[in-house]
């Protein structure tokens, strides 16, 4: 340990960090930005689709088929790919993004949905619950410890490939990276790796905490 | 009421779950569906809050076509009871209890006194009313499923095996008490179960089911046991009948006879006398005040009935008690019969399995 902390003081140039904490800032900022945007319609697109297959379980099979093809394009080819038909715009990195995140967020929703007992929603039936009222009043909230934890993994996952994204321009603390392999200098690369890490931890311990606020039920219960 | 007329459920993949039922469930009555696994029990139970829409035939619900009215609105007035309870999660006791109320739009000080009346009658105590389900022990769950099917005091009930999750003990004391409460309440309940007993002790009726939906016999508990319509509900009801049916009658329904009734005075002479006229070889002793003192085999008895050892009868019975209570004091006492007690402890007459088996004959 002690040995590490030493090399990491000896290829760390602290003072170029400090002369670049307006970087840090800017780049950050637009890592969260990319980010949120790309879950956020992630969620408002993969929201509907999965009520939709929650009300037409055969439509399961093809909807998760195609959200996995487009999730196992290379990212790379996927980014370069993009840009004749988004030019260079936000939605150049966005669009990727927003692919990526479906998958995870379809599937969790859906399976949240599943999860609630079958017992629970025929009683809400039963007690005479429209079904856009039970969804909303019995099934949502039952579901939101899976959905939220469908928004975590995709969140995380998503922070990790605005990094790549320095590739066509944006990149979030990813731009650090250029910078370091442009000058063979280790520090920006270093500084990208944390700041990428410790913004996935406060992004995924933010949804945790928000989970918990949301299902003041659950508490205590495992 | 709620009436079957010719009514069939047909599902998509082909299986009939009920059919061509006709039956008719009259106001302020318990009638149990009951039959094997898979009969259609809850099939029927369902289409009278339209959870599953018949296929033919007219449900009417107080004269009613339940195909005339939205579900939601049909639902509201009629409570809702499961095995599997289906309390929400999410939701307190308190609120869980509220849903319909909340549901129709109550407001919130008629809401909080009806749930907290509630409570009280189905034997909750105010602790557990910001709870969540989770914290509570199943017999007090399914507590919480009356309750909740109770909240609007809606005219029916619809009950699926509402006892089946909870142990024996638990049961027999849900049972009990739904009993007591239907006394007061005295709504129209369609009540699910697969155990016969069950269906012998709540119904003021009984319909039994078989395979498909079929209606074999739909009576009384007592004419059911007595009667069978065919084979498959006598084999239903099992190889217990007569003991059943005895469980339904009371000893009211027997005239107890005067037995060999010495007093504390009398001698041998006077008990063998009095055993000789009845067939025995013992006497009941009963006092001036009509109080039984025990009995005596003409055995062990010389001289004065006053300084013999005088045995007691371990169980009696009264006018209210079942026959079948009666036979087992018959077969634990060495006498071979039940004594009959008046309310006052006074004695009436004595009970032998003669008496029984030729009511039940
Ligand atoms: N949705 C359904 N689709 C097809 N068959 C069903 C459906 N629901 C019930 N059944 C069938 O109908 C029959 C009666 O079921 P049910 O009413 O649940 O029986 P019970 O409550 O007496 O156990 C069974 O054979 C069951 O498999
Ligand atoms: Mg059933």
């Amino acid at each position: 340990m002690i040995h590490a902390a030493g090399v990491v003081a000896q290829v760390v140039d602290t003072e170029w960090i400090g002369r670049h904490l307006d970087d840090v800032r800017t780049y950050t900022l637009e890592h969260l930005l990319l980010t949120g945007l790309a879950v956020g319609i992630g969620f408002v697109v993969a929201f509907p689709v999965a009520l939709l297959v929650q009300r037409y379980p055969r439509l399961y099979g093809p909807v998760l088929g195609l959200a996995g093809v487009l999730f196992t394009i290379p990212s790379l080819a996927l980014f370069v790919g993009i840009i004749p038909f988004t030019g260079i715009g936000i939605a150049t990195p966005l669009t990727p993004l927003v692919v990526y995140t479906l998958l995870i967020l379809v599937r969790n929703t859906v399976e949240g949905l599943r999860s609630v007992p079958s017992d629970v929603v025929e009683a809400a039936e039963a007690m005479g619950y429209s079904r856009r009222r039970r969804l909303l009043r019995v099934e949502l909230p039952l579901a939101t410890p899976v959905i939220i934890a469908g928004l975590r993994i995709a969140t995380v996952s998503t922070i990790g490939l605005v990094t790549i994204t320095v590739l066509i321009g944006w990149g979030g603390v990813g731009r650090f990276f250029l910078d370091g392999f442009a000058r063979r200098f280790a520090t920006p690369l270093l500084l990208g790796i944390a700041l990428s890490v410790l913004l996935s931890v406060v992004a995924d311990f933010s949804l945790l905490a928000l989970q918990r606020l949301a299902t003041p039920w659950a508490r205590g219960r495992r | 009421m709620i009436t079957f007329d010719h009514v069939t459920k047909r599902f998509d993949d082909g299986t009939v779950g009920v059919d061509d039922l006709t039956l008719e469930v009259p106001e302020g009555e318990v009638v149990v569906l009951v039959g094997p696994s898979g009969c259609g029990k809850t099939t029927t139970m369902r289409m009278i809050n339209r959870m599953i829409q018949p296929t033919g035939g007219t449900l009417t619900v107080d004269g009613q076509d339940v195909m005339t009215v939205s579900p939601p609105q049909l639902r509201r007035r009629i409570g809702y009871v499961i095995q599997q309870v289906g309390l929400f999660p999410h939701r307190t006791i308190a609120e869980n209890i509220a849903t319909v109320p909340e549901l129709v739009g109550w407001d919130k000080a008629r809401t909080q006194e009806r749930v907290k009346t509630l409570m009280a009658t189905v034997g909750l105590p105010d602790s557990v009313a910001n709870r969540y389900p989770h914290q509570l022990s199943g017999g007090q769950r399914q507590r919480v499923g009356v309750a909740r099917a109770l909240a609007v005091d809606p005219p029916i009930m619809l009950m699926d095996e509402p006892f089946g999750a909870v142990d024996p003990i638990v049961r027999s004391r849900l049972q009990d008490e739904f009993l007591r409460l239907q006394l007061q309440v005295r709504k129209t309940i369609v009540f699910v179960t697969h155990d016969i007993d069950e269906a012998i002790r709540m119904g003021d009726r009984i319909a039994i089911l078989s395979e498909g939906g079929k209606l074999e016999q739909y009576d009384d508990p007592e004419r059911l046991l007595a009667d069978p319509a065919n084979e498959f509900v006598a084999d239903f009801l099992g190889a217990e009948r007569g003991l059943k049916r005895l469980a339904l009658i009371p000893v009211s329904e027997v005239s107890a006879e005067p037995g060999p009734v010495v007093s504390p005075d009398d001698d041998r002479g006077n008990a063998a006398e009095v055993a000789r006229s009845y067939g025995t070889d013992w006497v009941v002793v009963v006092d001036e005040q009509r109080r039984l003192r025990g009995w005596v085999s003409l055995h062990e008895l010389d001289g004065r009935i006053a300084d013999a050892n005088l045995r007691q009868f371990a169980l009696s019975v009264e006018s209210t008690d079942s026959l079948r209570a009666a036979l087992n004091a018959m077969v634990t006492s060495r006498t071979g019969v039940a004594v009959r007690l008046s309310e006052g402890g006074l004695y009436e007459g004595i009970i032998t399995q003669e008496l029984v088996s030729k009511e039940i004959r």
